[in-house]
């Protein structure tokens, strides 16, 4: 009997939990789950404008993209946007975090202008660094002629607008990086830190041996953060470049939309949204592998 | 003690000055768009304050309508996400059940895959439905939000069951005693995540732009880039800095408020993942 009212109880739990549940996931399978396979089932077929429906080719696709010079470029510059961009954010997050680790009147100030850049859309982001990166009258170009280096244009130049493009996400990104490095700081036991200067070690070797170490978790947890950031964003390229010149600043996401919007070829804009879920798992896998790993100090 | 002294200082006047250069682009920005356009652009404003930029740029863009669109959008998209993550959280906190280790599977896979990613699926989806350039359709994709579940769930594992099954007992139902005792033990929780979505979605470019295609859905985001490029901007950056002012007073005007509740939110919402 017993447990027949047990199973019974059980049930109506179960029941009132998925009905919770239920509100909030069938968004999430709509726009989460079904979207990632639609994406692979629709990456293996010709579909374009204009076509009534899907037409099943296989692996043409990936076989096609995989020729093409133009999905290169586009591989080549979102690597390198990622390589100009991930570590220099996260070294310069880092040291900014160091910097506002304090207590004084003026760091609220300093924590305010470091982040701020985070608050603000990348869509104005982007239109006011168009406007310093202008060629000639631009703060860029005026600087560059003061220095007597000459006016650059770096926006038009295919290899000076990653740099340009990557400088300008870096001083947004540093400071949003910025806030969970100061939240691994702060998690350190300030006693290590003192017991390891009473032993002799400070400044740079107690950074290198104790602090260092000690924020291993929260490196892992930013390089995913930072890796995915930079994946997902075309609304830069959008405003400031469309990738030109010549497609020296089409990314991944860039090249993703322009492929569905403009081309209206649904099947290779499926294709490479496959290719950008792999990335994006790619980059996500050591924070889950790490997960049993994870150490606690202190 | 001296020594110290002095690096402590030099180290306070360097993280200022890197402050200052951090805040360039803002007070070039904000220069440009209160004073009289120049032939030559300026770092610091060279001419007399006017409100000419502003009031052109109010008028030539219908920003009243973005504004009103903008709100619509993020206020409803929070109340909505309020509502559904409340719930599922609760779900996830308080029961065990067949199948829940698949929620989590689905929960991880939003935290990893953003949104902006599946533009393309997720526009065919909105366009099966027929709800291309409507207001619900920008909204739709956020309604489950993984992160808020995520973080009112951990929240709430830390309330003592007591404390409910108390509140049962006294005759409260299920949505009583969720209104009644979780939520006001979570209100740090449920405030990050405010701060988190309003900020999302009043910036959000992309998934705006491509759903909608009238002025009565736009929002402020997708009508700065069309302005930004467009003929009556003609490359004159001081309207375009004027729109921009306008577009992200009030969020900056509130993080300059809160600069503290807003950092925090961004922690928790990340490192509770």
């Amino acid at each position: 009997m017993k447990t027949a009212s047990a199973t019974l109880r059980a049930r109506k739990e179960a029941a009132t939990a998925w009905l919770l549940l239920l509100p909030a996931l069938a968004i999430m399978l709509v726009f989460t789950v079904y979207p990632v396979l639609r994406s692979v089932a629709l990456s293996l077929t010709k579909y374009r404008m204009g076509m009534p429906t899907p037409e099943w080719i296989g692996l043409d696709n990936y076989v096609r993209i995989a020729s093409s010079g133009t999905f290169w470029k586009v591989m080549q510059n979102t690597a390198f946007f990622a390589l100009m961009t991930v570590l220099p954010s996260m070294v310069i997050g880092l040291g900014l975090a160091l910097l506002v680790n304090r207590r004084g009147r003026h760091i609220g100030f300093i924590r305010t202008a470091y982040f701020y850049p985070s608050v603000m859309p990348m869509i104005a982001i982007a239109s006011v660094w168009m406007f310093i990166y202008m060629a000639r009258n631009g703060l860029f170009d005026q600087l560059m002629t003061a220095l007597g280096i000459g006016a650059l244009d770096v926006l038009s130049n295919r290899n000076t607008v990653l740099p340009a493009l990557s400088f300008m996400y870096v001083w947004r990104e540093a400071g949003y990086l910025l806030v969970f490095f100061l939240a691994g700081l702060q998690s350190i036991n300030e006693d290590v830190l003192e017991a390891a200067n009473i032993d002799g070690a400070t400044g740079w070797k107690a950074f290198r041996h104790i602090t260092l170490p000690l924020l291993g978790p929260t490196m892992l947890f930013v390089s995913t953060i930072a890796f995915t950031n930079c994946f997902k964003l075309a609304d830069h390229v959008i405003i400031m470049t469309e990738g030109a010149p010549n497609n020296a600043s089409t990314l991944l996401l860039y090249y993703i939309y322009q492929q569905g919007f403009t081309n209206m070829n649904y099947g290779v804009s499926s294709t490479l949204t496959v290719i950008m879920l792999g990335l994006l798992l790619l980059v996500s896998l050591p924070r889950f592998f790490s997960q049993d790993k994870k150490i606690h100090y202190a | 003690m001296t020594i110290k002294k002095l690096k402590s200082g030099s180290l306070s006047v360097f993280s200022v000055l890197l402050g200052i250069l951090w805040l360039t682009p803002l007070v070039w920005l904000v220069g440009t768009a209160i004073t009289k356009t120049t032939f030559n652009m300026s770092f610091l404003p060279r001419t007399a304050l006017t409100t000419e930029n502003l009031t052109y740029v109010w008028n030539t863009i219908p920003f009243g309508q973005y504004y009103l669109n903008t709100i619509i959008l993020v206020v409803g998209t929070f109340l909505i996400q309020f509502f559904t993550s409340t719930l599922a959280a609760y779900s996830l906190a308080m029961f065990k059940f067949r199948g829940q280790s698949l929620v989590f599977v689905v929960i991880f896979m939003q935290i990893i895959i953003p949104n902006d990613v599946l533009i393309m699926p997720n526009f065919m989806t909105l366009s099966d439905m027929g709800l291309i350039d409507t207001k619900i359709g920008v909204m739709l994709p956020f309604l489950g939000s993984a992160m808020a579940i995520f973080l009112l769930r951990q929240n709430f594992k830390t309330i003592p069951r007591a404390l409910g099954e108390a509140a049962r007992i006294d005759g409260a139902n299920l949505w009583q005693t969720i209104w009644g005792v979780y939520m006001p033990c979570a209100k740090a929780a449920y405030m990050s995540f405010a701060v988190i979505s309003v900020s999302y979605h009043w910036n959000n470019y992309l998934w705006p732009l491509i759903v909608t295609n009238s002025v009565n859905n736009r929002t402020l985001t997708v009508g700065l880039a069309y302005f930004a490029k467009s003929k009556e901007a003609n490359m004159q950056w001081s309207n375009v800095c004027a729109a921009t002012l306008i577009i992200i007073a009030p969020l900056m005007i509130a993080f300059f408020v809160m600069q503290k509740q807003f950092m925090n939110s961004f922690i928790s919402a990340g490192v509770k993942e």
